[in-house]
């Protein structure tokens, strides 16, 4: 059997169509890293248990390194670097600096994807619920409070809008 | 990750087709597991079938009553799935224990009863694992166990089962359906998985060349009096030490039936119908459920850093059965 093994695939990717050939066992994370440059996404345990990887899929937070591109021919991708509108910050973006939310920086592109998703499921009611459902999402240097502060105030406005 | 061939299904019979005519095939739809252990090499296929294809994924009404869960709606749809929430909240509960939100969005139904143990020496290579390497011998028994079995172990493997949703459905008595050369079959979860004996690196009784196309649930779903109770090293995103699983069919204060279900405490989900049967007839209240909790962990061995999972296996389940009773603790 050969051992170099190909796929073509589509995706939409920040808005983009893009025609693609993959090695099938790329994952999403290395084939945006690595194939398209798209550096936003982070690689940080490369095995689902940090959340520096998390895009949103179809409108989904994901792991990126544990899926394979090429079972997702057709799919919609939204990575950190396809959020902003221009030079307008997604307000997301914007609560994560008016918070102080970070420190290293590494875990953020993951943390506001997966806010992103956690405002799409609409399931976080509560500050448990904020602190349960963003637990997916590790930050080393310890931001935790004021990632929850910015979960918060998104949700909030969410509703109002 | 080593390399691999890769085919799309289309259809349930090409799906066991291109698993049979391949050497070292496995499934794929999920990924979130086995992708995980093919990154460390624990796991090896040489090629891989993507059943996402399939179908499989809506959440249909029984006739007779019941849901039937697609093998592939995701862990995420299956939590928060309106009928799901409102007749089974014990299994949206149980779901919504495990994995973070993003592995939710991402596992399938079918692919969270076939996740392996987390069991430390199962993922490292470099240790003997009978799970892993069969005959290479057992590591855990003699090593860091914390998160190991009391329950149903063997001298072979103490390697725990790390699903929450399974033990949900362990109380459900949930039926698992199969397709295989041979057609159509069920399963009903209690045979569906196995105790390690001799062959550890067997988790269930699903066939090698059979594929998993539903997950249906009885038409009773214990949504008057039920708990799911998970303790485990931090609040969130973590396995089970202990979890249970509980529902009571209630008139009353007087049980009419009991279902307990315990999670992390063996290689498959833990029932004792001849305990729960001790339940019936009796009175909700904490004395009658240390009795029923003394019982279920009659037998119960630990090993050196878990043995304390056998009195917070006791305590759990007696926390759990007064929260399902809506008794004050």
């Amino acid at each position: 059997m050969s051992s170099i093994s190909k796929e073509k695939i589509t995706l939409k990717i920040n808005g983009t169509e893009q025609q693609l050939e993959v090695e099938v066992w790329t994952s999403l994370l290395d084939l945006l890293r690595e194939q398209l440059h798209l550096t936003g996404t982070k690689k940080g345990c490369d095995h689902g248990q940090c959340g520096a990887c998390t895009l949103l899929l179809d409108g989904k937070r994901i792991n990126s390194c544990l899926t394979l591109a090429v079972m997702h021919d057709g799919s919609e991708i939204t990575t950190i670097e396809g959020i902003a509108n221009g030079d307008e910050l997604h307000p997301v973006q914007q609560a994560f600096i008016e918070h102080d939310a970070f420190q290293c920086g590494y875990c953020t592109p993951g943390q506001i994807c997966s806010t992103i998703g956690l405002i799409n499921e609409g399931k976080a009611k509560t500050l448990d619920d904020i602190r349960d459902l963003m637990s997916g999402n590790v930050c080393r240097c310890g931001a935790y409070s004021n990632i929850v502060k910015v979960v918060q105030e998104a949700l909030e406005r969410s509703e109002q809008a | 990750m080593r390399s691999f061939t890769y085919t799309r299904a289309k259809d349930v019979p090409s799906a066991l087709q291109d698993l049979s005519s391949h050497q070292d095939a496995k499934f794929i739809a999920g990924g979130t597991n086995l992708l995980d252990l093919m990154k460390i090499d624990v796991m090896k296929p040489r090629h891989l079938v993507d059943i996402t294809g399939l179908g499989m994924k809506s959440i249909e009404e029984r006739k007779g009553g019941g849901l039937r869960l697609g093998a592939l709606v995701t862990n995420a749809d299956t939590a928060y799935h309106e009928q799901v929430e409102k007749r089974y909240p014990l299994l949206s509960h149980a779901i919504l224990a495990g994995a973070s939100a993003q592995l939710r969005n991402k596992a399938t139904d079918a692919g969270n009863l076939l996740q392996r143990t987390r069991c430390y020496y199962f993922y490292d290579t470099a240790t003997p694992c009978n799970k892993r390497e069969p005959g290479s011998g057992c590591s855990a028994i003699n090593g860091y166990n914390r998160n190991h079995a009391i329950l149903g172990h063997s001298e072979h493997c103490i390697a725990t089962h790390p699903s929450d949703m399974a033990v949900g459905l362990a109380a459900l008595e949930a039926t698992i359906r199969v397709t295989g050369p041979q057609g159509e079959r069920e399963i009903p979860i209690a045979d569906f998985y196995r105790l390690p004996g001799d062959m550890p690196q067997k988790d269930t009784n699903l066939g090698e060349d059979e594929i998993i196309t539903a997950i249906d649930l009885p038409s009773r779903g214990f949504a008057d009096n039920y708990a799911y109770l998970k303790n485990r090293d931090r609040a969130s995103y973590a396995f089970a030490l202990v979890s249970v699983a509980a529902g009571l069919e209630m008139d009353g204060d007087t049980i009419k039936e009991a279902r307990i279900a315990l999670g992390g405490v063996a290689h498959k989900p833990w029932r004792k119908p001849e305990a729960e049967a001790m339940l019936v007839g009796k009175k909700a209240n904490r004395e009658n459920f240390m009795t029923v909790a003394d019982a279920y962990v009659q037998g119960a061995a630990g090993f050196k850093y878990n043995e304390f999972k056998i009195e917070l296996a006791r305590r759990s389940i007696v926390r759990a059965l007064m929260q399902a009773a809506k008794i004050d603790q």
